[in-house]
């Protein structure tokens, strides 16, 4: 088998007494692109969430061959997973400059970490022109592309992505895709990427798994999924 | 006019503290959106540990220095098992444990010490500085340490990347947990930072006062009405604030009697928050949904 960096087997997660994931298998290849599809209230947000430990869960998370379900939030991130949540999770009150300077919080080192600002900023140009501007300020799209590069920031190893199209204009998300397939071959970030936006999605990633009411009803290579009709017609919507 | 010069500069002097106990209570407001009416008491409290240590023979600044200490890691110590288990219960509960903590310290003192007063000694010399006619030693002394430690505080959270976190912390506990804070750490730090300052705060405002277990009630109501009229989320308007309300009190003080002090806090409190609510510099975010 070749590297998996994030296994996932039988995962249950519920909020308070509602269960919403119901024994979830699925996997991450090491330097792979997976996406969870489906409708609203799947279970996608949740199944990130599950990941990083920020809803109660029962079941197996392994990543890098070490067990992760349990852990607190901010240890698994420290493991190298940095998270990019639906509403995007900005510090409103901080400086775009200032949210950056968080992503790479956990990080020591310093010139590294300034060049990364500087990637950052030739990534998303509109971000080095509000660098001092309050975040809260920025655009819907502008907020996302900060969000996208705190969690760069961290220079993660798996990324985890929660509807990045989300609000955005098309070119936008079309740059925002093309950046994604570029960091994802060049420096080797696996991702787990939540999209509603199925073409797209399929786009871009190698493998694909369909939730439906917290269960996997549909696994296999994006390719296999784009040129199965009945699946797309039933299922994707197009 | 020579009163009223006199009555401003002893009021920035007691403003001071006021401020400072205003920024603590504003940092602890800033992380979990409660007033920690326990702040006093507290202060109180490490002002008693450092008269025991006085009383023990150790000279003033390292009896200042170890009560400091002992009262960070007191802070820290009470946020951990004391606040966190009731971190996400509603309002009431958390404003109970507040009171609470409030009582105990309060009475504890009471039982240990006694409820007789104690003068307590000013590390400043008895004659006015520089011979001038305005300020006492103990007032001049008090406000420049109550600077430095304003200026520490402010380098520490503006200028450094702990602060930066323990700003973020506050702000945004899920997002800061997203970016390897941990939070919950940051908030013990914020409780121990807010009670050491409370410490020093005690120790310049007793050798005025005199120490009993209600020493600091006055202090607390005067502190609390500065930072509402500065606002209660701006650490910066908090300190004027502080200022401010230490002038006020002494102008009231000395034009229209001394018995209707705490009652003009409280009618200032009352009106900042009918009037403007976000105090003078309380900021009013921009956030998009």
């Amino acid at each position: 088998m070749s590297d998996v960096l994030l296994q996932v087997r039988n995962l249950h997660a519920q909020y308070g007494p509602t269960k919403v994931l119901h024994g979830l298998d699925f996997d991450v290849k090491a330097g792979g692109i997976t996406t969870i599809l489906g409708a609203n209230g799947a279970g996608k947000t949740t199944t990130l969430r599950a990941v990083c430990g920020m809803v109660k869960t029962q079941g197996e998370v392994v990543l890098g061959g070490e067990r992760i379900e349990g852990k607190a939030t901010e240890n698994i991130v420290r493991m190298g997973v940095a998270h990019v949540p639906d509403g995007r999770g900005t510090f409103l009150n901080f400086t775009t400059e200032e949210n950056l300077r968080m992503g790479a919080y956990t990080r020591k080192d310093r010139a590294e970490v300034a060049l990364d600002y500087e990637r950052m900023y030739t990534y998303f140009p509109r971000l080095k022109e509000r660098r001092r501007q309050q975040a809260g300020t920025l655009s819907g799209g502008e907020q996302q592309m900060l969000a996208v590069s705190r969690a760069l920031m961290l220079r993660p190893r798996l990324l985890l992505l929660d509807e990045p199209s989300f609000g955005l204009a098309p070119l936008v998300v079309q740059e925002m895709f093309e950046i994604f397939k570029a960091i994802n071959q060049r420096d080797r970030i696996s991702m787990l990427l939540v999209e509603q936006n199925a073409s797209l999605a399929l786009k871009l990633a190698d493998h694909a798994y369909l939730l439906e009411t917290g269960r996997v009803v549909i696994s296999g290579t994006s390719e296999s999924i784009r040129n199965d009709e009945s699946v797309r017609r039933s299922y994707l919507g197009y | 006019m020579d009163l009223l010069i006199h009555q401003v500069l002893s009021g920035l002097a007691t403003g001071g503290i006021y401020a400072s106990v205003a920024l603590a209570l504003v940092m602890i407001y800033q992380a979990t959106h409660e007033v920690n009416f326990a702040q006093g008491e507290m202060a109180m409290f490490a002002t008693y540990l450092a008269w025991t240590l006085l009383q023990a023979g150790l000279p003033y600044w390292v009896a200042f220095f170890i009560t400091v200490i002992v009262a960070f890691v007191g802070g820290v110590v009470i946020e951990r098992v004391i606040i966190r288990p009731v971190e996400n219960a509603p309002i009431l509960a958390v404003v109970t444990v507040f009171i609470g903590l409030l009582v105990i310290f309060n009475s504890v003192a009471g039982w240990i010490f006694s409820y007789t007063i104690k003068p307590f000694p000013s590390p400043f010399p008895e004659q006015p500085l520089f011979g001038n006619a305005y300020l006492s030693s103990h007032e001049l002394g008090s406000m420049g340490i109550t600077l430095v430690l304003l200026l520490m505080l402010f380098v520490f959270f503006r200028f450094t990347p702990l602060g930066l976190a323990m700003r973020a912390a506050a702000q945004n506990p899920v997002s800061s947990r997203l970016v390897g804070v941990r939070v919950g750490w940051m908030l013990a730090l914020g409780w121990g930072l807010a009670a050491a300052i409370g410490a020093i705060a005690g120790m310049m405002i007793a050798p005025v006062v005199f120490l009993e277990p209600n020493m600091m009630g006055g202090v607390l109501l005067y502190a609390f009405a500065g930072a509402l009229l500065g606002g209660i989320d701006s650490p910066g308007g908090a300190v004027v604030g502080g200022f401010l309300v230490g002038i006020l009190e002494n102008i009231v003080g000395a034009y229209l009697g001394t018995e209707l002090k705490f009652t003009v806090a409280l009618v200032l409190i009352v009106t900042v928050l009918v009037i403007r609510p976000s105090g003078l510099f309380g900021k009013i975010h921009v956030s998009r949904v």
